[in-house]
């Protein structure tokens, strides 16, 4: 979803991606236009349809002959801007970040539901993660199995909070929110009762559909058998805002 | 109402206590009263005689600096500055007849006698900090009576917002939060917001460890915060404050409540102020604790009732602030600056301090040191001056190690590097930052591992965890850097630590992140043998 648009007069815009000369509604994101145009830019808690998180820190880009990074999801684009996506110093960024994430909790491809259909693994893959070399934290997560046709298993949260806000901007039921800070954030259900006791969910699935990992599954789903489709999203998005 | 009636106002005041010639002031600021002022304070009370000490009051003031040798008790006469007074060191409930005898005969007990012409006073230049100690926080007629208002009733009656805010862009004065961003600019910006809605906030949020500059203000001389809140609601058009402060600070919520009860009831605060077409209204929001609120997106969503979760600048709060509206967004000390400069001009504020760096700065002396307190000095005072003259030194025939400024987004100055200015730029280079004022000095026995350790370890527990690098990145580096601290790890971890405070520090949501790294890089800077002395030989490469 874009930012709030000004009123009025939208104008467009020139602009440089990695060379590429490229022109833009000048209330577009920097990652809208590098969607549209097929520029790939990693990102896990950006989703098209969504509002803006600015949490994963995976879509940071840089400006030519500036030191400071910016996060491709909550910068507007500007005229003239010289943009670059892919320089040795944001691979090697994005690199730390997504290790960071397989450090923190608990990601075993291998026995996980959605090997093979993984954002997490797919992001792992295009960026150059071969090996972790931060140590891992090995902390216990739990798993609530309580609700009767989806899992939560916050050993493969990453935090990006996609289900939260599909839950509150698109079904309107904000079941789930943010509980405790840093290393012990964790997404819950209500007022951290088990998912199953909820009253506010209304099983509508939009939060299974949205995860970026195996965090949140459908039951019964065995190893690599979880495939998620967020196709619906844009287009209630749209009808949403419309 | 204008210059002249408040005037009139003050006289009026000050006639009531024409009577009394001599106050003894007992500082019931919170640090005192952990030393046990209220006792003191009841002790006085009850030993004064109504007819023998008749032109003798006790009057509860704020903080006078020295919180080492609390509770402090002074002996003036009337409104005289703390330079003119008699001060009493470590006092007891068992010498207020003492003092009532002393201060009725005019002969200073020796025996309390703590000198106000040493270093630590004299060398103190007191503009924020001047009715510190001197006031009673709680009187409103107290503050009116030593030229408090004058400048907010002289904005509202003589000046334009554009005059005002001129005279705030004269001035120099920066950020007093930590940032150092412009003053004046930041008014300005928010004025030039198309009129509407408009807010004012005062962060009160002060968390560095071992700070406490904005606690003295508020329980010292609430109005004054106030005061500077109006003039820069007027300067901007907002009508509409909220003061953010921390529910840890009891003493200073509870000071500022009874502050803004009786500036409404006077008429300063409210509806038409002073018969003027400005309203003006504040509200105290209390902070839940959490450091990382002290931000200004995380206390503008936390003040919404929101989740205290920082997000990405722009758009700034300056264009979309609290509930979407401009907001203007300053810190305690920022705004107690105010006043003074509407008072004598903002030439006169720039004419203190340096080229970059205007005014005066508050820090609180803490660690090691042994004049601890509140001490407010020049911009581009040494710090050796600070920590040698001022705050005496190092206890107990130790040396000096380091002092730390900042907080945990700060870095540690050896000794080499303490003639330095104290200004916003010369600490930058250091590796360092001005931050709110904290500085906590440090001796031999000191381990900057252990140091470093300390900042991470807070960092962590206070990341909000909205972003990865701050919060996946911070619990990595304190398990490091207790790894170091512990003589368990090998260059190949020194190495990922230097890594990760790179990309922590570029790639962070927000301050906090960004910010985090900085006593990690600063001590390795300065002190990286004693890192290196920690690791593990045999894996040297």
């Amino acid at each position: 979803m874009p930012l709030p648009k000004p009123q009025s007069n939208v104008h467009v815009v020139t602009l440089q991606i990695d060379g590429q000369d490229l022109s833009a509604r000048e209330d577009e994101t920097i990652i809208e236009v590098c969607r549209e145009h097929g520029i790939p830019i990693p990102s896990l808690c950006y989703l098209d349809g969504l509002s803006i998180h600015g949490g994963c820190r995976l879509c940071l880009i840089e400006l030519e002959e500036q030191n400071r990074l910016l996060a491709a999801c909550s910068t507007r684009v500007a005229e003239g801007m010289r943009i670059l996506t892919n320089t040795e110093r944001l691979q090697r960024y994005r690199r730390t970040i997504v290790e960071l994430l397989f450090a923190e909790r608990n990601h075993v491809c291998s026995v996980c539901v959605s090997n093979g259909h993984c954002e997490l693994q797919t992001l792992a893959q295009g960026c150059g993660v071969n090996h972790v070399h931060i140590p891992y934290r090995y902390q216990r997560y739990q798993v609530d199995s309580s609700h009767e046709m989806f899992r939560i298993d916050h050993n493969r949260c990453v935090l990006c909070t996609r289900c939260l806000r599909v839950c509150d901007e698109i079904e309107g039921a904000h079941t789930w929110d943010l509980m405790g800070r840093g290393s012990d954030c964790q997404v819950i259900t209500d007022l951290a009762r088990p998912w199953g006791d909820s009253s506010t969910c209304t099983s509508c699935g939009k939060c299974v559909q949205v995860c970026p990992t195996g965090a949140l599954v459908k039951q019964g789903t065995s190893a690599g058998e979880m495939v998620k489709d967020q196709s619906f999203l844009p287009i209630l998005a749209r009808r949403r805002h419309h | 109402m204008n210059v002249d009636d408040l005037e009139e106002l003050a006289d009026k005041h000050r006639q009531e206590q024409a009577g009394i010639t001599t106050e003894v002031r007992v500082c019931t600021a919170a640090s005192c009263q952990s030393s046990g002022a209220l006792p003191v304070f009841e002790a006085l009370n009850a030993n004064r005689d109504e007819q023998e000490h008749a032109n003798c009051r006790i009057k509860s003031v704020g903080c006078m600096g020295l919180c080492s040798a609390g509770p402090l008790v002074a002996v003036a006469s009337t409104d005289a500055p703390l330079a003119e007074a008699q001060l009493y060191r470590d006092v007891s409930a068992a010498d207020a007849p003492d003092i009532l005898t002393s201060a009725k005969t005019a002969t200073p007990l020796e025996r309390l006698h703590c000198p106000n012409d040493m270093p630590f006073f004299a060398r103190q230049q007191r503009i924020v900090l001047e009715n510190s100690g001197v006031i009673d926080p709680n009187s409103f007629k107290g503050y009116v009576a030593v030229g408090g208002y004058q400048a907010m009733v002289t904005t509202l009656t003589e000046m334009t917002p554009a005059e005002v805010i001129a005279e705030v862009t004269t001035s120099g004065l920066r950020g007093r939060g930590g940032g150092g961003y412009p003053t004046g600019l930041k008014w300005s910006t928010v004025a030039k917001m198309p009129a509407g809605q408009k807010y004012v906030i005062c962060n009160a949020d002060e968390g560095d460890p071992g700070a406490f500059m904005d606690r003295a203000i508020l329980e010292s001389d609430p109005h004054r915060v106030l005061e500077g809140m109006a003039i820069a609601a007027y300067a901007i058009g907002a009508n509409k404050g909220f003061i953010y402060i921390r529910a840890e600070y009891p003493l200073a919520v509870e000071r500022l409540k009874t502050a803004i009860r009786k500036a409404k009831r006077a008429g300063f605060l409210g509806h038409h102020i002073c018969e003027t077409e400005f309203n003006f209204d504040i509200e105290i929001r209390l902070g839940a604790g959490a450091f990382v609120c002290g931000e200004e997106t995380a206390l503008m969503a936390s003040i919404e009732g929101g989740r205290g979760h920082p997000r990405p600048r722009p758009p700034y709060p300056a264009a979309s602030g609290l509930w979407g509206h401009p907001t203007l967004i300053n810190n305690v000390e920022t705004y107690a600056n105010i006043a003074p400069i509407i008072r004598k001009g903002g030439n006169w504020f720039a004419g203190i301090g340096t080229e970059g760096s205007k005014g005066t700065k508050v820090f609180a002396l803490a660690g090691a040191i042994r004049n601890t307190g509140l001490i407010e000095v020049p911009m581009g005072t040494s710090l050796r001056d600070i920590i040698e003259a001022i705050g005496g030194g190092i206890p107990g025939d130790k040396a000096f190690k380091a002092v730390q400024t900042g907080g945990p987004s700060g870095g540690c100055i050896p000794e080499a590097h303490l003639d330095i200015p104290v200004d916003y730029d010369s600490l930058k280079t250091l590796g360092t930052i001005m931050g709110s004022g904290g500085m906590i000095v440090m001796d031999e026995t000191s381990s900057m591992v252990e140091v470093a350790r300390f900042f991470m370890e807070f960092c962590m527990s206070e990341s909000c965890g909205k972003c990865i690098p701050c919060r996946a990145g911070t619990a990595q580096m304190h398990e490091l850097l207790d790894r170091i601290a512990k003589s368990t790890a090998t260059h190949k971890e020194l190495a990922l630590l230097e890594e990760l405070c790179e990309v922590v520090r570029a790639t962070s949501l927000c301050g906090l992140g960004q910010t985090a790294p900085n006593p990690v890089l600063s001590t390795l800077r300065y002190f990286r043998a004693e890192y290196e002395q920690r690791l593990r030989h045999q894996d040297a490469a």
